[in-house]
């Protein structure tokens, strides 16, 4: 019965046999040239099993496991769910219904992308714990504010991290929905369906791709997260990892910490390609998206419970934190900001470029051959996301260094300016960078390179198109909504981004994120506040842009 | 798009970036945030005309970045905020000694490494403080008596996680044993009022509100939050005065191993534990000095005096790993 309704076209994927001379091609390496970037750092980190930590491994099976895997399960599952169904909701609302203010809350519901999680949790925090405003109040009036829910708890950090992490299945969900075109909606309608089963049934299936890579995201995002879920002393697998680190003086240990958690990622993300099939997910034409029509009274409601949730996760988070540095502006702010905040700039844009550019080599690999040996690589290569920065910090710091060691044993020349040939330089920033946040990238432009169908492509070449004109003349501009989301949630990362940036940095180059680490690291919030709202606005300009670009 | 090549270019322009080391200059790894360093820095520049580049990051990459760059380490220092860290560096030689006897003058023994390749620069103590309005500083002792059942649900902690408590326990391990230190870490664990808190300030806050009634901090969150809000009923307790007395970790530095600079960054870190220098080091986050001939901040001094434990510092480093497996055994998150 929902066969008819389906606009997926069921393609059986060509499987060749694979001599080795032929895997050689042009795109395939460039595939593999990429892929290696998170590749060897991800092997730098595995190698950790060489040195087997006996002492540590039993303490911690016995002592610290048991609590931490159950903490993260829950807060992945908690996490997974509330950025699903905020993300989709949201998505679905602002793509097709209409009600007052959509446009506005169309790009406003994207702004919590630039807000760093790590300060949304301390916000949270300093709001609505014991010693915060909000319950002081309450004390004040009621005598006891010890009916009030805890923010430091399993609850308080799924939903501080569902709210700061809900864009990123809100934006590509609302990709999706905007691309599926009119058609299939109004078959659906012609038949007989209602809107709630129309969108149960037609789109949330055709936007598949979109938000299980969303919510694939964020998961990894999740698991890979140290800084939120110390701002809540809240024990997860980043966190034994640490204190294996930290604690235990054992680097070996969290490695292979680290390793698992990239092991559990990787089958998570083998699980869902084996999931999404052969299925294609072509979009039938460049049609507008439906627009829905409410009634004036479901309309207001709307906008008021999204204006309410606007407030709640953005705006005042942001009043907090200009309160909080109004009050050290004249202490904390000096003549270096506009330095930061070029450095914070400049590094976001050269990733992002970086970033759109290796994902988009990967995904045109992947489509051309869909071999075992191009997927594998190409998932591979996604997995840096899932590592906590400051050990994929190390797994490329410990190979550059090495590779320094070797040029300048060869050639003492080379470092004649101060010992350094790879290592002084901006490159080891650049590279992390794209080892890390290759995942955004690529799941933003894999999911939209799927909309286009073989017929354009074929249509293509039979004009004499190939290779990279083909991909340059034709999967380009079709592909423009998912290059600038790409380029916008790599930007927005890099800026907020901290334990590689504070490694691997060339002296004198600090950025925003650098100052937010230094105030927190000795928990003064408010020194904080200043450079994570100068943060926040800058990151703002972007989300803006790219959205007024990208027309909707 | 035409932005691409110029950002090309730029980076690429960057890529011959490192500038060359001159004699002049020493070159920094601190784990000491920024802030707090470069006015001192700032100040030594002035003086002596030698400049320092510095880069800040937590210690465990600082030291993993000293490891793999070996022979070719750019740096000539390391200061760390915590002795555990020291004396790890020194464990996976890091450091160089530094034999000079001003620094010998100037750090007390049992604030600098018995072998020379570390040095105090700062103390830092943490203590017992107290709602006053709750508690009264009879009813304060030691630490090891905040385990015991009249404390029960008074109690306020830091997390096991952070250094600062992992030293504390270190030095109790060190003082009583093992065995003793659990026992006393599983009494302040069912003493707690609340989950642990992830900083000291949040902490003091709890306890000034009422949430507890006493907590262990560093006394300069204290200072930092009664400077803004001198309202707040918290009171300072010096602990264990009639035994082994406060328990004190450093802030401190050493010369690394493959120096380019080691004279430089030796005639730093003898600037830094001088009388001229240590108020700089220390006032701007309320430490107290190391330099024995230094007197600590009046709002410090105003606070009183106390016997600080005489326990060699690098203990907390060398029991370190054990404290962290006693607190996880005893619950202690």
């Amino acid at each position: 019965m929902n066969t008819a309704a389906h606009a997926t076209v069921a393609v059986t994927p060509r499987t060749q046999r694979l001599p080795f001379a032929r895997l050689l091609t042009g795109w395939r390496v460039a595939a593999f040239l990429v892929s290696l970037v998170t590749l060897i750092p991800l092997l730098v980190v595995l190698s950790s099993f060489l040195y087997p930590q006996s002492a540590a491994w039993v303490h911690l099976s016995q002592h610290v496991l048991p609590d931490i895997l159950l903490n993260t399960l829950w807060l992945a599952l908690g996490v997974a769910l509330g950025t699903g169904l905020l993300g989709v909701t949201l998505a679905w609302l602002t793509a097709v219904c209409d009600f007052p203010g959509r446009r506005f809350f169309a790009w406003a519901l994207m702004l919590p992308l630039a807000m760093p999680a790590y300060v949304t949790a301390f916000v949270a925090i300093g709001l609505l714990d014991f010693t915060g405003p909000l319950q002081t109040l309450l004390r004040e009036w009621f005598g006891s504010s010890a009916w009030f829910p805890r923010i430091r708890s399993r609850g308080g950090v799924i939903l501080v991290m569902s709210v700061a992490l809900y864009p990123y299945v809100y934006l590509l969900a609302r990709n999706a929905f905007m691309t599926q075109g009119r058609r299939a909606l109004e078959a659906g309608q012609s038949l007989g369906l209602s809107r709630r089963t129309g969108f149960v049934r037609i789109a949330l299936p055709m936007a598949r791709p979109w938000i299980v890579g969303g919510i694939m995201l964020v998961l990894m995002e999740t698991l890979a997260d140290f800084g939120t879920v110390a701002i809540f002393n809240y024990d997860t697998f980043t966190t034994a990892i640490y204190k294996a680190w930290f604690g235990l003086f054992s680097l070996s240990t969290a490695s292979q910490l680290a390793s698992i958690l990239v092991l559990i990622v990787f089958a998570l993300v083998a699980a869902e390609q084996r999931w999404r099939g052969v299925r294609r997910y072509h979009g039938s034409g460049r049609s507008q998206a439906t627009t829905y029509r409410l009634t004036p009274l479901m309309g207001w409601s709307i906008s008021a419970l999204l204006g309410v949730f606007f407030c709640a996760v953005f705006i005042v988070p942001l009043l907090q934190l200009i309160i909080w540095s109004a009050s050290v502006f004249t202490t904390e702010f000096d003549v270096r900001y506009p330095q930061f905040i070029w450095h914070s700039v400049l590094l976001s844009a050269i990733a992002a470029a970086l970033v759109v550019a290796a994902g988009l080599i990967l995904s045109y690999a992947l489509r051309l051959y869909r071999d075992w040996p191009t997927r594998f690589f190409a998932r591979l290569s996604t997995l840096g996301y899932a590592v906590p920065g400051s050990v994929l910090a190390v797994g490329i710091f410990i190979p550059v260094a090495w590779l320094d060691n070797q040029l300048l044993a060869w050639m003492p020349s080379l470092g004649a300016s101060g010992g350094s040939v790879l290592k002084g330089t901006l490159t080891v920033m650049l590279l992390a960078y794209v080892a890390r946040f290759l995942a955004p990238g690529f799941n933003a432009i894999d999911s939209a390179m799927q909309r286009i169908t073989r017929s354009q492509e074929e249509a293509a070449r039979g004009m004499g198109l190939s290779g990279w004109r083909l991909l340059m003349q034709v999967h380009v501009p079709l592909l423009r909504g998912g290059l600038l989301t790409a380029a916008l949630l790599v930007f927005v990362d890099v800026m907020k981004e901290m334990p590689i940036t504070l490694m691997t940095r060339p002296f004198g180059w600090d950025t925003l994120a650098v100052r937010v680490f230094e105030m927190t690291s000795e928990g003064q919030w408010e020194l904080a506040a200043l450079p994570a709202v100068v943060l926040v606005i800058v990151g703002l300009l972007p989300v803006v842009l790219l959205t007024r670009q990208s027309g909707r | 798009m035409k932005l691409l090549p110029a950002l090309l270019a730029a980076s690429i322009a960057a890529l011959g970036f490192a500038s060359a080391a001159s004699a002049d200059e020493v070159v920094v790894y601190s784990a000491r945030i920024e802030q707090l360093i470069k006015p001192m820095f700032d100040a030594y520049t002035k003086q002596t005309g030698t400049t320092i580049k510095f880069v800040t990051d937590k210690e465990g990459p600082l030291l993993e970045k000293l490891k793999a760059e070996g022979a070719n380490t750019p740096a000539d220092m390391l200061i760390t905020v915590d002795a555990g860290n020291l004396w790890q560096a020194a464990h996976e030689g890091l450091l160089r000694p530094v034999n000079s006897p001003v620094l010998a003058a100037n750090v007390p023994a049992h604030l600098r490494d018995a072998n020379n390749l570390w040095f105090g620069l700062s103390v830092r103590a943490r203590t017992i403080f107290f709602n006053k309005k709750n508690v009264k500083p009879e009813e304060l002792s030691t630490y090891e008596d905040l385990a015991s059942p009249k404390w029960k649900n008074r109690l306020c902690l830091r997390t096991s996680k952070k250094v600062y408590n992992q030293s504390l326990v270190a030095m109790m391990i060190a003082e009583h044993g093992e065995a003793q230190t659990e026992q006393i870490v599983k009494g302040w664990v069912g003493n707690l009022a609340t989950d642990v808190f992830a900083d000291d300030s949040k902490m003091l806050e709890a306890v000034g509100a009422g949430q507890c009634d006493v907590g262990i901090a560093n006394t300069y969150y204290y200072g930092r939050l009664m400077a803004k809000k001198p309202n707040l009923p918290l009171g300072i307790f010096w602990a264990n005065q009639k035994t082994g007395g406060v328990h004190v970790n450093i802030s401190g530095a050493g010369v690394t191993k493959h120096a380019k600079n080691p004279a430089g960054a030796q005639k730093l870190i003898e600037w830094l534990s001088s009388e001229q220098a240590q108020n700089l080091y220390t006032d701007a986050d309320m430490e107290f000095p190391v330099n024995p001939k230094v007197k600590p901040d009046p709002v410090l001094a105003s606070w009183g005096s106390f016997k600080p434990n005489l326990i060699n510092v690098s203990k907390a480093g060398d029991l370190q790993s054990a404290a962290v497996r006693l607190m996880d055994r005893a619950g202690y998150k």
